[in-house]
């Protein structure tokens, strides 16, 4: 049996209260509040407490869908990111970049939020960023 | 923030408008009990009497919509008493003139009628907040989600201005970031109008700095706010859109516009940890990894960026979604080649002042709250210290009380107003997933007066259905004294009793922020 206890923050409020997610054999089984953490000094709220619930839910998306005949199918990685490129890239031609926008997260990381801006900046050509930040 | 969170538990006085703290921001509600065991005066203002009313000192409930009105006319009580910071003002700020002048206009009399809040109780406030040897405001979307939100916020910090109760510690205006990463979001540039950094698109130096950091000509025009986004889409300006970690068809006001707007795009991505309304609609659904598989870092409502780290392996083909990304930068023609998110923290930190001294190796531990421009800054705790401001002083605005877009009628009769219970989170993609707080609160409902229930004939638990002027849903009546009579709230977690279908899309000039805190409904018992 392999228990691992790792350091995470909360993806709920803006508090950023950080966690140890506990893992037996690669399976979430708990969450246990930092005690250093100078945000939840060893407390946690009721959605922390339950935090690891819900990533390994059996209705998580495993697998990129594609709409085929009006049905979303289960396709390849290849086969999604060439479609989603392709159609980005067509459109780019066919209206300009501005036709283009994007919606970054706050559910994400900030790593994972500044390359999809880059992308949308200096790949596509467009400022036609914005998030759910007002929501 | 401008303070940290942790410095909220030596405030003197901490005025607390707009948040729902206990239910939306629990670890930060922690600290405003604690404040009030050190012995500080709490006082809220909200138009629910909401859990931390039953232990503030004073409580208060304004008209929904008033909040520019009752600042005014606590800051008319302030200059009226001489209790302002004179010399605060004079050193560190300008426009208090003009400040001053309008604020005359909101004497105790017209500011209860506008707000409701007694002459003794608007007192109490001005008195407590100004005396304060530190005094904190607090404030959520109740004070930024109107079509006046912008003037709310600046009323706040001409208060804050007008007191000095800034740029020291445990003072400031205090947003609470309603998302775990909507600080970090912002941070990176996940606007219109701004480079990571809030540095500007429409500045040509700064254009030029990134179109040499990123290798690629840049555009000089700001894009477009969520709703442009949407009107583009429904006018054909815009064609594609790209969705990563969102539910608009949820998050955004008047559902059926939103569907409508989505149902015209050429090309739909979502990129998502769970199947939503807004991924039904989509043309291509890209499955990416969680917080709890991925390495990163998120930035909370106090500026500190904290690590975090890989839990477990992603769920089956799912991705961070930087990787994905990558991916589809590099088959569309722009290459990208980033090893780990720690290399992307690299990139940030050379090309965002605020993180330039920010590094994953640094991040171990508890964190660093931003500014942090060089490897040896320790960070900053909180801004604007000594009273020096960004542009230089502090600019007052002098700002006139102005209506919501929506006010009862004869046909539209009660107030409608929406927000969070504590067992959810936003739509709801991930707390109605985690099955103790599916179990906990499982159905969406409607929280109304007694004195509505008796008119309506409707018991606890009834159904009711709500109407407005964008659509109508059934939901179970909560029947509580937490609302006024004469005024509805519906929690907007949940999709089959959906909070959006009815609110009002009118958005602040400004920021585009719309309206959810204020509509008119009408409430029959359902057939």
């Amino acid at each position: 049996m392999d228990y691992k206890s790792t350091l995470s923050v909360c993806p709920y409020c803006g508090c950023g209260c950080s966690f140890y997610l506990e893992t037996i054999d690669g399976k979430l089984v708990g969450t246990k509040p930092s005690a250093t953490s100078p945000v939840n000094n060893g407390k946690l709220c009721v959605k922390g407490w339950k935090v690891h619930e819900f990533v390994q839910s059996p209705r998580r998306l495993t697998n990129p869908l594609l709409r085929k005949n009006g049905e979303l199918v289960e396709v390849s990685w290849d086969e999604a990111l060439d479609y989603v490129a392709a159609g980005l890239k067509q459109i780019k031609a066919d209206h300009g970049p501005d036709s283009i926008a994007f919606l970054a997260s706050a559910k994400i990381t900030n790593e994972d939020n500044y390359v999809l801006q880059k992308f949308a900046r200096a790949g596509v050509g467009t400022n036609n960023v914005d998030h759910c930040a007002r929501l | 923030m401008t303070n940290s969170i942790e410095e909220l538990a030596g405030a003197d006085t901490i005025f607390v408008i707009g948040s729902n703290t206990t239910a939306a921001h629990p670890l930060v509600a922690d600290r405003l009990y604690r404040a009030k065991k050190n012995g500080a005066t709490i006082i809220v203002a909200d138009p629910r009497k909401i859990q931390l009313a039953l232990t503030a000192d004073l409580y208060v409930s304004q008209a929904l919509g008033s909040d520019a009105a009752l600042i005014n006319g606590i800051a008319h009580i302030i200059i009226k008493e001489g209790w302002q910071n004179q010399q605060f003002i004079d050193d560190n700020t300008e426009g208090y003139e003009q400040f001053k002048a309008l604020v005359e206009g909101y004497t105790p009399e017209r500011t209860t009628e506008l707000t409701g809040v007694s002459k003794e109780d608007l007192y109490f406030i001005a008195e407590k907040y100004a005396k304060a040897p530190a005094g904190s405001i607090v404030y959520c979307m109740g004070i930024t989600q109107h079509t006046s939100g912008v003037d709310n916020v600046k009323s706040l910090a001409n208060l804050a201005m007008l007191t000095g109760q800034i740029g020291r510690e445990s003072t400031g205006v205090n947003p609470l970031r309603g998302q775990n990463n909507v600080q970090g979001a912002c941070d990176m540039g996940g606007l219109p109008d701004v480079y990571p950094g809030y540095q500007k698109v429409d500045v040509p130096e700064i254009q030029a700095k990134f179109a040499k950091a990123w290798g690629a000509e840049l555009s000089p025009k700001a894009g477009l706010k969520i709703p442009d986004m949407l009107t583009g889409l429904n006018d054909g300006s815009v064609k594609a859109l790209f969705v990563v970690g969102e539910n608009p068809m949820m998050s955004d006001p008047d559902q059926h516009h939103v569907e409508q707007a989505l149902k015209k795009a050429e090309l739909l991505v979502v990129q998502d940890i769970f199947d939503h309304q807004t991924a039904q609609l989509a043309h291509v659904v890209l499955p990416g990894a969680s917080y709890a598989e991925k390495d990163g870092t998120f930035s909370n409502t106090e500026r500190r960026v904290q690590r975090l780290h890989k839990a477990v392996e992603p769920v089956g083909n799912s991705k961070a979604d930087w990787e994905i990304t990558q991916e589809i930068s590099n088959r569309f023609g722009y290459p990208m080649n980033y090893a780990s998110p720690a290399e992307i923290m690299e990139e940030i930190a050379t090309v965002t002042p605020q993180y330039g001294g920010i590094s994953f190796a640094r991040l171990e531990g508890e964190g660093l709250l931003w500014p942090c421009p060089n490897q040896d800054h320790p960070g900053t705790k909180f801004l604007h210290a000594g009273g020096k401001f960004a542009r230089g002083k502090g600019l007052f605005h002098a700002i006139e009380w102005r209506a919501p877009a929506e006010v009862v009628d004869e046909e539209y009769p009660l107030w409608l107003t929406t927000g969070r219970a504590h067992v959810h989170y936003h739509t709801g993609t991930m707390t109605r997933n985690s099955p103790s707080l599916h179990a906990l609160m499982p159905e969406g409902f409607a929280e109304i007066n007694p004195v509505e229930a008796e008119r309506l004939g409707v018991g606890e638990g009834e159904m009711l259905q709500l109407t407005t002027r964008r659509g109508t849903i059934q939901a179970k009546a909560m029947i509580t004294e937490r609302v006024r009579p004469g005024m509805v709230f519906v929690p907007f977690h949940f999709m089959e009793a959906c909070a959006n279908v009815l609110t009002n899309p009118a958005s602040d000039p400004v920021c585009k922020i719309p309206e959810f805190k204020v509509c008119a409904v009408k409430l029959d018992k359902a057939a």
